[in-house]
């Protein structure tokens, strides 16, 4: 059967080059979330604070990523990384356009979306901290980085899987997007091999379930995460 | 009495915006005194107790813990204390139980008690496991070393907080209400863990409605109003007609809301 053999492993089929597209998929998203976790973290300490303009700048940056088309950005990073790059390299004396690298420059477009709405996700993950928790801390004279790294960060990680599965499988299909760039991950291969086959509607079938793989795969972990968090929340009966 | 006392509060005044809630207040506390503070809701017994381990931060006036005065700076945020380090010290002295218990919800009840005496007192942590199983075991709650807060009862609740706060060996214990979250029936068992302690001399600060607790436990009562000591005086003395005219109001107002509960 042809199918199969497009599908495979063998010279003529595209199996390893689309297995290749999928761990890129998974590599670049991976890099996105850490990326969004760090500036993430920042934004909502931002919108945390009680000084004003701190807070002002959080919102402008949650408002904007989240408000602006995901290509956009990425075409804004892509190509305004490119030639700020390009720009660089003729005050070194290189001639010509210096691509940035597209996996670096996807996992920085996906990775900054990622960040704004990871910041709402850890907002309300330290706002559903009840605020006594934290009096209690100060009050056997437990200083503030101990009180944040011993009772604050456990407790929004706890709090902030559920959201964090949702921002994770929201990367995971922005990282789609990044197919402009020319990287090869898992939405282009598919593109690449649809349209050298002309087999679209095959190739475009196995890229989604591909997706739904990657999806559901990252959900369990996500749900056994959870399970074993909430082992000291009021309705699992963890007695350990 | 000549001895330092254990708690020293000095003239506290505390506003919120143009509102005076505390209208300068004092009180001395010495070695095994247990004093129990009475007061309508709003009278700022709650940020009265908040101020002197600096949960509040007082507008004026001064706290001083076994003889060692807290130093306050005034900047343009306003008034703090001038060193961290020596606040977190002195609060290492001055045990909390709050109304709502404020247990850690991810530490297990053994982990609440030793996170303190480990974690900020960098105590050695086998030290620390064996007199947290010894603690919960005077409270009543050895069985539940391992369970979550979540999976306890309000009354055992607060018998793990009240240990979490003996851990810390404080010289003076501040409660806030410890049993107005309780259903009726598991008060008991928290007032009998304060009165066990209050009979080990331990020194303590207990804003309360619990009558009884007032008047057969605590060896000194003082009645708040309107951001200051109304009266005070030995249970004796206060229950015995001596109070202010408000006091007695108070009291008789109490007396039928527990009639009609
Ligand atoms: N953080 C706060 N901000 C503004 N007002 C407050 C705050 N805390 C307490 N108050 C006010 O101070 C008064 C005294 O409160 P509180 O000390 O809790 O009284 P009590 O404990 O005696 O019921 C109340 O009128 C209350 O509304
Ligand atoms: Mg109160």
């Amino acid at each position: 059967m042809e199918i199969f053999t497009l599908l495979g492993f063998g010279e003529k089929g595209w199996g390893v080059l689309i297995l290749t597209g999928m761990a890129l998929t998974l590599c670049v998203t991976l890099a996105s979330l850490a990326i969004g976790a760090v500036i993430g973290a920042i934004i909502a300490a931002a919108k945390l604070s009680n000084r004003w303009w701190a807070r002002a700048l959080g919102t402008a940056y949650t408002t904007i990523f989240r408000g602006v088309p995901e290509l956009l950005i990425i075409y804004l990073i892509y190509f305004g990384g490119s030639s700020a790059v390009t720009a660089i390299g003729q005050a070194m004396g290189i001639q010509g356009f210096l691509g940035m690298p597209s996996f670096l420059a996807g996992a920085l477009a996906v990775g900054l979306i990622s960040a704004a709405y990871q910041a709402e996700v850890y907002r309300g993950a330290y706002r559903a901290i009840p605020k006594g928790e934290i009096e209690a801390a100060s009050s056997i004279g437990m200083p503030p980085m101990r009180c944040l790294r011993r009772i604050i960060l456990p407790q929004i990680l706890r709090f902030a899987i559920p959201g964090l599965n949702n921002v994770w499988q929201l990367s995971l299909k922005d990282s789609a997007l990044i197919s402009v760039t020319g990287l090869a991950e898992l939405m282009r291969t598919t593109q690449v091999a649809a349209g050298s086959t002309r087999q679209y509607f095959m190739f475009y079938i196995v890229g989604g379930l591909l997706y739904l793989v990657l999806t559901s795969f990252s959900e369990r972990v996500f749900n056994s995460a959870e399970r074993r968090s909430n082992k000291s929340m009021p309705r699992g009966m963890g007695q350990v | 009495m000549s001895a330092t006392p254990r708690l020293s509060v000095r003239n506290i005044r505390k506003s919120f915006g143009a509102h005076e809630v505390l209208r300068g207040i004092s009180l001395d506390a010495h070695d095994g005194d247990v004093i129990s503070v009475l007061g309508a809701s709003g009278s700022g017994k709650s940020t009265f107790l908040r101020c002197i381990n600096l949960l509040e931060t007082a507008d004026d006036g001064d706290i001083v813990v076994n003889g060692e005065e807290i130093t306050m700076k005034t900047t343009s945020h306003g008034r703090s204390a001038a060193s961290r380090k020596q606040l977190d010290r002195i609060r290492t002295n001055l045990g909390m139980v709050f109304q709502s218990f404020n247990l850690w919800s991810h530490m297990t009840i053994l982990e609440n008690i030793i996170e303190g005496p480990v974690h900020v007192q960098k105590r050695p942590r086998a030290e620390c496991v064996a007199e947290a199983e010894a603690l919960l075991e005077k409270v009543g709650i050895a069985d539940r070393k391992d369970y979550y807060p979540a999976h306890l009862s309000g009354g055992q609740k607060q018998r793990a907080a009240i240990a979490r706060s003996l851990a810390m060996k404080p010289k003076v214990i501040l409660f806030d209400e410890p049993t107005s979250a309780l259903d009726p029936e598991l008060v008991g068992e928290v007032l009998r863990v304060m009165r066990d302690l209050a009979a080990e001399k331990m020194t303590m600060l207990v804003v309360t409605h619990e009558m009884g607790f007032a008047r057969n436990v605590s060896n000194r009562v003082i009645f708040m109003r309107e951001g200051q000591i109304d009266c005070d005086g030995t249970p004796q003395d206060m229950f015995g007609g001596k109070g202010s005219p408000y006091f007695q109001q108070f009291i008789r107002h109490m007396e039928t809301e527990n009639d009609a509960a």
